[in-house]
């Protein structure tokens, strides 16, 4: 049973598909003739169209970040937490929109989608995105919804690189960036990461290429023990010990007993990498990690970041998890450094939370009180 | 407001860009704003006074004076304050010469040891002073760094630091001329306004 009907949840929502059939030049020099976005709404635009909110999703993210689709689904949107009435992002004051990214695969246009050239899927054909690009379609999305200036671009991880990227990129289309947990690039370590999850995705004999969709295979296990890699990275030492410690779900390790044995935490990471891979694309996944490593916000302003920032016009918050080892507090704290350098209005939160990375989605008193006293800010100012 | 954040605030240009080191609940960098257009940043570590700054709607960076300032470039602010806080930080002495790499004017306040009142306490009682302005006992105290006015301006010298200007907040509003006259003697709070 769900909480659609409790107050502080924005309850059933519809998805909503955008069309767009000029073609959008891509930073890789191709360009994609015609694609879709899938987005959800929460909350009404005012009739200055002043108060929304942009919501920017992370590496296996999409467009549901809130309420529920059917009064009997057991979870809500992915940010739930965050987002509704009452809320740090409360929908009684913003109009939120968040949707599935280009090259997505919860209904955008992504490498399961059919190239219109072949009639097939696009599969590993589908051309290379980088944050900018999901800048620019949510720029083409927000010129349909008739937003002319977000009154914030919010992110976590992923999502809050492309809040920074927006604000370099559309400087006047921005008044605050809500950059959560996110980096201004990758460490060797989280390179080093993502190509274990993208040689478990290839090593798989069923990825065929990446042709899996049209060969009619299905690289299942490749990409659960993708999902396995990159969800310990998520969760931190002390959260995995708190949870799962040494407990073993089945066997003994009694003297005189050589069973099998299973360790609690091996068998909620099967799990965990089993369900993702229901309901994920291989050849996406693949794609979103690229356009994560790739990312490099300082890297056309001379590497420098204070160069970079001081095209911003917006105020700043960044928040970072005490911890997130993925993406650090001192990944936060550079981009903070360099706002202040670059002599930018920046609020920053360092949270004291044991989730890791992971603990942005989380319910943490003080985040979402000093996230709210922010977003009561954005509020009075949009 | 405090007093002694009315005898900092004219010597605040307006328009000017303002750190203030342990800002508490912003209720200075608020005024600054409001009456001196300042662009202000706050630092802070305390999660309730942060909250209460952000509600305020001023720009707070969470982050600990005592593990250093150096991410701050130098010159970087018109004039950086820090209220009352000189005697809790683990290096006065070190946290005074970022504030005058990082601001080009600098403005403390602390409270006087050298007060009479506190003089007399332990000169009668043998016993570090308690009272209302310093409400702790010498175990639990924030404050680990009393100095009294004769010993910041002995440290001013010492460092080359230059002195703009000295207040002092006394007992009571009727002894402005005993606080002015004999500092060490009768200020509770001690104004400087610094420069290198």
């Amino acid at each position: 049973m769900n909480t659609s009907t409790d107050s502080q949840s924005v309850g059933i929502v519809t998805p909503q598909i955008a069309r767009f059939d000029q073609p959008l030049l891509l930073a890789c020099g191709r360009s994609l003739p015609g694609y879709e976005l899938v987005y959800e709404t929460y909350g009404e635009l005012n009739a200055q169209c002043s108060n929304a909110v942009l919501v920017c999703h992370a590496l296996s993210g999409h467009h549901h970040a809130a309420g529920y689709h059917a009064g009997d689904d057991k979870r809500p949107g992915w940010w739930d937490e965050c987002i509704g009435p009452g809320k740090p992002i409360d929908t009684q004051r913003f109009f939120v929109v968040s949707l599935n990214n280009l090259g997505g695969c919860h209904g955008s246009t992504g490498p399961s989608s059919t190239n219109p050239e072949t009639g097939k899927p696009w599969g590993p054909d589908f051309p290379a995105l980088r944050a900018r690009d999901w800048v620019h379609s949510q720029a083409l999305l927000a010129d349909r919804l008739g937003i002319d200036c977000w009154a914030a671009v919010i992110g976590g991880s992923l999502g809050g690189m492309q809040a920074m990227r927006w604000a370099l990129e559309y400087p006047d289309r921005v008044k605050h960036c809500v950059v959560i947990a996110a980096a201004m690039k990758l460490s060797a370590q989280n390179l080093a990461f993502n190509e274990v999850a993208r040689q478990a995705i290839v090593s798989d004999p069923a990825f065929s290429e990446g042709y899996y969709q049209e060969r009619g295979t299905l690289p299942a296990q490749g990409l659960a023990l993708a999902r396995m890699v990159g969800h310990i990275t998520y969760l931190s030492d002390d959260a995995m010990a708190n949870k799962f410690g040494r407990a073993l779900r089945s066997g003994t390790l009694d003297q005189g007993s050589d069973g099998d044995v299973e360790f609690q935490v091996q068998s909620y990471l099967r799990y965990q990498g089993n369900q993702f891979s229901g309901s994920f694309d291989a050849n996406t996944y693949i794609l979103m990690t690229r356009a994560l490593d790739y990312f490099d916000l300082a890297r056309e302003y001379g590497h420098d970041p204070v160069a970079a920032f001081s095209q911003a016009t917006c105020s700043f918050l960044v928040m970072s998890f005490s911890t997130d080892w993925r993406f650090s507090p001192a990944r936060s704290r550079e981009i903070v450094d360099a706002l202040i350098a670059a002599d930018k209005p920046v609020s920053y939160f360092d949270i004291d939370a044991d989730g890791g990375h992971d603990a942005f989605l989380m319910p943490i008193p003080r985040y979402l009180t000093a996230f709210s006293a922010y977003m009561q800010r954005v509020g009075d100012e949009a | 407001m405090r007093l002694d954040l009315a005898h900092i605030l004219r010597w605040i240009d307006p328009g000017s860009r303002v750190l203030d080191l342990g800002c508490g609940d912003g209720e200075f960098l608020q005024l600054l704003r409001d009456q001196r257009q300042v662009r202000g940043t706050g630092l802070e570590i305390d999660d309730n006074m942060i909250t209460a700054a952000v509600s305020r709607g001023l720009n707070i960076v969470e982050q600990n004076m005592d593990e250093g300032l150096s991410n701050f470039p130098d010159q970087s602010f018109d004039t950086v304050v820090m209220a009352h806080a000189l005697q809790a930080v683990h290096y006065p002495d070190k946290v005074l010469d970022e504030m005058l790499r990082i601001g080009r004017q600098c403005i403390v306040t602390f409270p006087n040891f050298g007060h009479w009142r506190c003089r007399l306490y332990l000169g009668t009682r043998g016993r570090m002073p308690v009272s209302r302005f310093m409400p702790y006992h010498w175990y639990d105290t924030p404050n680990i760094h009393f100095c009294t006015v004769r010993d910041f301006e002995a440290l001013c010298y010492n460092k080359g630091i230059h002195i703009l200007a000295r207040d002092v907040v006394g007992n009571t509003q009727r002894q402005p001329v005993l606080a002015g006259t004999w500092p060490n003697l009768f200020a509770t709070t001690a104004i400087y306004h610094i420069t290198r």
